[in-house]
């Protein structure tokens, strides 16, 4: 029975093996039951499922480095339960410890349980076909015929007809040994191998590569040149070194985009080209790159992505001194993904009499949102696209928090020290800017033009090395694995004996040693094989024995 | 013809499809009347012949001859079902012209359902030529007509254009691939679960007696597995992160829709591990078979409901996918934090 399933000897899996709880251990043999435990198939399975069972919380609870929006507002939904998720790192699953345990330990189990097997397998590769059962006819799949010819002749055809048939073959005295199908363990050694490979690569880009986020204004004057400074956000791994960032550089001279004006998708937007202008390095040449969605710009081993776009108001404040305070245009942030409809911060710090801080939002289609009885409510953009753009500000003085030298978003207004202006009635002051328009603030503080509108796009620019190591890992894995299942390895055997009234009889045996094997085809082979061996030459008597092979 | 026509037309060489299916259900569900009956009769008949004397009846144990009526119903279904696959063939290429511009039919749920179960069929068909399998029959007429009905109930949608992250030639490659293996996986967990039923069952008549040994449904349950792995491979780590590199920035993003991918490779890994070397067959492997299936219709159908974070989440019928936090330091209110958007959004899948 051991001959059947070769699998098991190689691996202990068997339950004396993988249960058996010494006792009274050394230091040393408890190590090496430990060893034994952790690398038999049944740890491995377990841990397999336990992999699919851990990565289950990510999928449900929302992650921190995938979506930190959905943590913030789940921790402020479950102010009892996200301590706890805290301390379970559930909100971090695929980098916590217990996951990397999990994985760490399958590695460790599938090393363990490899690199012994590439020995058994480099054995297996030089030592020749095992050596014919005594009674081949007892053997599932077998056949026996008697003929004239003699033993020797035989067992030549039969070397013969096994080697055409690719099978690895060996004399004995009597019989002729074969086998073929050895791929199958290499597919599935390579697989595992390549197993490993993949994570070596995944790792090195976790840990060496980094991903960075920027906002960047359309135009010439406004350009990127690759350095830490430049980003807007910026996640390196842990081993990141900076002298590895490409030294290029580039600007957006153009951004289109084609919105659906019509049909069940109007509103929509596709088909977003961002025209770049860049050098691989600087002095480098000029060159051009539509920049699109599934079509990043790769400068060496760094890719540039096109994620995201919006409207930058220009806005120009003059203060009460009639200087001009600020001007330029300012991004505003999407709050809306189809209307556009953008929030956003202008700061004049350094403007006399007040500091002015503008706070508001921009509508790029503005229409007054109307209720059920047709009565005028929430102003609202209707379109993504700028046709007639507004935006609608409300102005702070006072202290804006930005002349002390301390970090500060520019998305955020500090209105910790501040006040808000008002009209005279006390309501809060507003107004509504089309562009080319200009509005006069209250109590001298200056004005505020809107003067157009430029536009931003959001690029990501990611390196992540290793990743053609883990692609090709993957690809070797594939192919191992194409390797493992679908290479059908098999023993046959022939024997010829002469008897005493001089005919010889002639048993053939076929041993299938994969699992999931078709027993017609192995009937079919032994058939072919037994058809080959008589030949044309007369037999006297065949007698088959195909019964399915016995599964435990 | 129109892009308008094109859709209805296709909606109707659907519903066509659907009723063929519905037919050949019924034939084969007939067949296995027949079947029965005439088990009982033969039966009667074995009692007979025994009381007679006389020997030739069919041996205990061994699967009831059909009839002559049951052998026609059993016909007539595998002939409705091939017909029907080719209507619904004609069905998603009218889906496909009626998109503008021309596109694949699988950019949405209704779309990646009638794909899916087209597969289904279609395998089961090609099947039927090289092996015993024709058996099957009730059980994919079923699932095809019951997933057809859901896909028209449940998930209906009109034709879209495709939106830019969908645009890429990886939609057809990866999404085929995913196609073929979920419906390779999906007869393979119709096999194992036959397996299982059959196990705690020794009637000598009925469909269960015309099943195959347990022996033969193992084995070709582990077949359709060994057939839909690699493809899976191919799908899920390979044109996967491919895609997934080019359109989001990142090759694996641990977004609910990949971590389910890889949950179910995993679980379809432990199952084909389990078998090659710790020698699980027939009950076990079946069970494990089954929560492969399960993890991958959940991947496929549920997941959508849990997760609206997922950027393969086409659950709404204008949701954004590419969603990007831009992050803002400092206290910001929810409302202020934004997503920055590519309006690139899926239609629904």
């Amino acid at each position: 029975m051991t001959d059947l399933q070769p699998d098991l000897r190689q691996r202990p899996s068997d339950d004396r093996q993988a249960t058996a709880l010494p006792t009274d251990l050394t230091a040393r043999e408890l190590g090496r039951w430990t060893w034994r435990q952790l690398t038999s198939m049944r740890t491995a399975l377990v841990l397999l499922l336990l992999l699919a069972l851990a990565a289950i919380p990510g999928s449900v609870i929302p992650q921190e480095n995938i979506d930190s929006l959905a943590v913030s507002q789940w921790r402020d939904d479950h102010p009892r339960l996200a301590p706890i998720w805290d301390r379970l790192d559930l909100f971090s699953v695929y980098g916590s410890v217990w996951f990397s345990a999990i994985y760490i330990l399958l590695m460790v189990s599938l090393v363990g349980c490899i690199i012994p097997r590439l020995f058994v397998y480099a054995r297996a590769l030089r030592a020749r076909p095992p050596r014919a059962p005594r009674h081949l006819t007892r053997l599932p799949e077998s056949a026996s015929y008697t003929t004239d010819d003699a033993p020797e002749v035989v067992l030549a055809r039969a070397a013969e007809e096994l080697k055409g048939r690719r099978f690895r073959v060996a004399r004995a005295d009597d019989s002729v040994d074969a086998e073929r199908g050895y791929l199958r363990e290499a597919g599935n050694l390579v697989f595992h191998l390549a197993v490993i490979v993949v994570l070596v690569g995944v790792a090195a880009g976790s840990l060496l590569g980094y991903k960075g986020g920027v906002i960047l204004l359309n135009g010439e004057d406004y350009g990127f040149s690759n350095n830490l400074t430049q980003y807007d956000d910026f996640a390196p791994g842990a081993l990141f070194d900076p002298d590895v960032m490409e030294p290029f550089s580039f600007s957006i001279t153009d951004f289109d985009v084609d919105w659906i004006t019509e049909g069940e998708r109007a509103g929509m937007a596709r088909e977003f080209v961002a025209e770049l202008d860049y050098r691989t390095e600087p002095g480098g040449e000029d060159k051009t790159y539509d920049l699109r969605v599934n079509h990043p710009l790769s400068i060496g081993g760094t890719d540039v992505f096109l994620i995201g776009h919006g409207y930058a108001p220009v806005i120009t404040i003059r203060d009460g001194e009639g200087n001009i305070a600020k001007r330029g245009p300012v991004v505003f942030l999407p709050t809306n993904a189809q209307t556009f409809e953008s929030f956003g911060v202008v700061k004049a710090p350094f403007a006399r009499p007040g500091q002015i801080g503008l706070e508001g939002t921009f509508y790029p289609t503005f229409a007054m949102g109307q209720d059920a009885d047709g009565n005028l409510t929430m102003p609202a953009s209707v379109f993504g696209e700028a046709l007639d753009p507004l935006v609608s500000l409300s102005v702070w003085t006072g202290n804006i928090g930005v002349d002390d030298g301390s970090a500060q978003s520019v998305y955020v207004l500090d209105k910790a020290d501040a006040t808000q202006v008002t009209r005279k009635d006390g309501r809060p002051f507003r107004m509504d800017l089309r562009p080319g328009e200009t509005a006069t603030l209250p109590d001298g503080l200056g004005t505020v033009t809107f003067d157009g509108l430029q536009r931003w796009n959001k690029i990501q620019v990611s390196r992540s090395p290793g990743s053609l190591v883990a692609l090709s890992g993957v690809v070797v894995a594939l192919i191992g694995l194409l390797g493992s299942l679908f290479v059908r390895p098999r023993r046959m055997w022939v024997r010829a004996r002469r008897r005493d009234d001089g005919t010889t009889v002639v048993e053939v045996a076929r041993l299938d040693r994969s699992s999931g094997g078709d027993p017609e085809d192995g009937a079919d082979e032994l058939a072919d094989v037994v058809a080959a061996l008589q030949g044309e030459q007369g037999q006297t008597g065949s007698r088959t024995n195909s019964n399915e092979e016995e599964q435990s | 013809m129109t892009d308008n026509q094109w859709e209805v037309f296709s909606y109707e060489a659907v519903i066509t499809a659907a009723v063929l299916y519905f037919l050949a259900m019924l034939a084969y569900f007939f067949e296995l009347a027949v079947l029965r009956t005439a088990t009982k009769e033969s039966e009667l008949a074995t009692v007979g012949a025994t009381a007679g004397g006389v020997s030739g009846a069919p041996a205990a144990g061994e699967p009831p001859a059909p009839t002559r009526r049951g052998v026609v119903a059993g016909r007539l279904g595998l002939v409705l079902t091939i017909f029907a696959v080719v209507i619904h063939f004609v069905a998603l290429v009218a889906r496909g012209l009626a998109a503008d511009p021309n596109r694949v039919p699988w950019g949405n749920m209704y779309e990646f359902t009638i794909s899916g179960t087209f597969v289904v069929a279609l395998i089961f068909v090609l099947a039927t030529t090289r092996i015993d399998i024709e058996w099957l029959g009730p059980l994919v007429t079923t699932f095809v007509v019951a997933a057809l009905m859901a896909a028209f109930l449940g998930l209906d949608d009109t034709v879209l254009p495709l939106p830019d992250a969908l645009n890429s030639p990886w939609l057809v490659i990866h999404v085929v691939a995913a196609v073929i293996s979920t419906g390779a996986f999906t007869i393979g967990a119709l096999l194992s679960a036959l397996y299982l039923v059959k196990s705690r069952s020794d009637a000598p008549t009925g469909y269960l007696a015309r099943v195959p040994d347990l022996k033969v449904l193992d084995r070709l349950s582990y077949r359709m597995h060994a057939f839909g792995f690699p493809v899976w491979t191919f799908a899920v780590l390979i044109t996967g992160p491919i895609w997934a590199h080019q359109a989001w920035g990142a090759y694996w993003n641990w977004d609910p829709k990949e971590v389910w991918a890889f949950i179910t490779w995993v679980v379809y890994a432990a199952y084909l591990h389990a078998r090659a070397t710790a020698g699980w067959r027939g009950r076990n492997a079946a069970i494990l078979a089954l929560v492969g299936a399960a993890t991958l219709w959940f991947n496929f159908i549920g997941i959508n409901f849990f997760s609206s974070s997922s950027q393969h989440s086409y659950a709404e019928s204008v949701a954004p996918e590419m969603s990007v936090v831009v992050g803002l330091p400092g206290p910001v209110e929810a409302a202020q934090e934004v997503g920055v958007v590519v309006g690139a959004d899926h239609p629904r899948a």
